[in-house]
């Protein structure tokens, strides 16, 4: 591991302003992701601000009905936290169904969003990578200043959606690897940031960004900012959701394709819908014209089939994940198949 | 991976070591290491508590696994700078008075390992999972044991030691 400098601020004002400060400086919260990027050389921060001991450890009732989540409260603490699993059990079915129970104890709310894709060809720092070599003039590898190892190489996991720049130049092909982020996605949550220049809030669809020709930015936050909170709105879907992860084994792995499904259900009609896939692209991936095709329809295969279309409109695939395409249309079937129907917790919650 | 294990006296390397204290299965442990010490090379390397295990020293094999504040955690993916005032539990801390913890004489009774390399990790990840109260079945037990991996194979007797404690039944 490269050497670093280690700091550990009280309060958020110091911890930003440590950050901003000159050393190459990197908040570390649960560690889980960094660390291993640290050992592998493709992370190299001078200095660790150690955030664990800031004040942003709680899940807290909002006055309009929502949840405000603790950036430094654990995804474990979350996904079993009483009001989550009542509320948004969508968002703890997404969290459990990630990594180990060992790294859900370590990982945190904040941190998650921030992980970093675990493209084979960006952990290799003997292969060209667009989004780690950024800085490099390297023309070796095909498009981007160092070349991407997945485009020409085994792209099994990588994405198929929102791949392409302005240009029509394809840069990077990683995907986003958090399962909480594509619920987050689905409930529509707001990210609070609070930074030198003040407080802000950023929508979750706003916060990841596509790799264009800048593949090495994987998010919209300034580099001398920190999320504080992650804020859940009133509606959660408990009565009709899904957290769908199709992948290579049955635990313990990141999503080949998921999909995140929340319904409003009026008897057999729907009448308000999200879905997000996860595992697809750079992003969390939503449209909410696809969702609108559900609405005032019943809860029928044929209602689904053009919501599947819809939302793989424009897809690509790179070879070995060229399969990704009619796996995730599948999953959007089944997924909203089984979301259509009420989940067992409403059930047991009703006395049905 | 390499790890680039830092020196182990504070003469060598003065500047970049800072005075910490591990609190290891109840006996306090006054180190001086680097920043970049992980808690599994502080346990096994300075602390001479070698019964937690390096396995792939990335998280993805559960060898490491220890319990801080009572939660089962991978010691190689933090530092051990993090955890100075921390309550730390190592397979070394499990026993009482010499009598074996319910979960370690339940590996035995069970043959749950072969070469038992993996084992101080999915002892003590048991006893973290049974801390944590969420499992309702032996598809549960399965689950929330993925994080720890063994090579030879011995996941049936990992199984059926664990549900003998929690007194679940193991063919369901």
């Amino acid at each position: 591991m490269h050497p670093f400098s280690y700091s550990r601020p009280t309060n958020v004002e110091n911890a930003v302003q440590e950050l901003a400060g000159p050393a190459r400086a990197k908040f570390i919260a649960g560690g889980t992701n960094l660390l291993d990027l640290m050992k592998v050389n493709v992370e190299q921060p001078n200095q660790l601000i150690d955030i664990n001991r800031l004040p942003l450890n709680t899940i807290d009732e909002l006055d309009n009905g929502g949840l405000r989540l603790g950036a430094l409260v654990t995804n474990a603490d979350t996904a079993y936290h009483p009001l989550v699993e009542q509320r948004y059990p969508l968002l703890s079915q997404a969290i459990l169904s990630a990594a180990s129970a060992q790294l859900r104890n370590m990982a945190t709310n904040g941190g998650n969003l921030f992980q970093r894709t675990r493209c084979y060809y960006f952990y290799d720092t003997a292969m060209p990578c667009n989004k780690r070599q950024s800085g490099h003039s390297d023309q070796s590898a095909g498009v981007g200043p160092a070349g991407c190892g997945a485009l020409g190489g085994y792209n099994r996991i990588h994405a198929i959606l929102g791949t392409e720049a302005s240009d029509g130049t394809v840069h990077c092909i990683a995907t986003h690897p958090s399962d909480m982020a594509v619920a987050l996605t689905a409930l529509d949550a707001t990210i609070h940031i609070t930074g030198p220049s003040g407080d802000r809030t950023l929508s979750i669809g706003n916060l990841h960004r596509l790799p264009g020709s800048e593949p090495q930015f994987d998010h919209t936050l300034r580099p001398d900012e920190l999320v504080t909170a992650i804020e859940l709105p009133p509606q959660g879907f408990s009565d009709h959701h899904i957290y769908l992860k199709l992948r290579d084994r049955s635990s313990y792995a990141f999503a080949l394709v998921s999909v995140a499904v929340g319904l409003e259900m009026d008897g057999d009609v729907i009448t308000d819908a999200r879905l997000a896939l996860g595992g697809v692209a750079h992003k969390p991936w939503r449209k909410p014209e696809a969702e609108q095709l559900l609405i005032g329809k019943t809860a029928t295969k044929d209602h689904f089939q053009p919501v599947a279309e819809a939302l793989l409109d424009g897809a690509v695939g790179y070879g070995h994940n060229t399969f990704k395409i009619d796996l995730a249309k599948r999953a959007i079937l089944r997924a909203l198949g089984l979301a259509s129907q009420k989940s067992e917790r409403a059930k047991e919650q009703k006395g049905e | 991976m390499q790890t680039t294990l830092p020196a182990p006296t504070v003469e060598s390397a003065p500047a970049m070591t800072r005075p910490i204290t591990l609190t290891v299965n109840g006996t306090p442990y006054q180190l001086n290491l680097a920043p970049w010490t992980t808690l599994l090379d502080a346990l096994r390397e300075y602390a001479n508590l070698t019964g937690t295990k390096k396995g792939c020293d990335h998280g993805q094999c559960g060898a490491c696994t220890v319990l801080v504040n009572g939660k089962r955690i991978n010691a190689c993916l933090t530092l051990a700078v993090m955890h100075d005032d921390h309550e730390i539990t190592t397979i070394e801390g499990l026993a009482t008075d010499g009598a074996l913890h319910p979960v370690q004489k339940a590996f035995i009774d069970h043959d749950a390992f072969q070469c038992g390399y993996c084992t101080p990790g999915q002892i003590c990840s048991a006893v973290g999972m049974i801390n944590e109260g969420q499992v309702r079945t032996v598809a549960d037990v399965r689950e929330l044991m993925s994080g720890n991996l063994c090579r030879c194979g011995a996941y049936p007797h990992i199984v059926d030691a664990i549900c003998e404690v929690m007194q679940l039944d193991a063919s369901k």
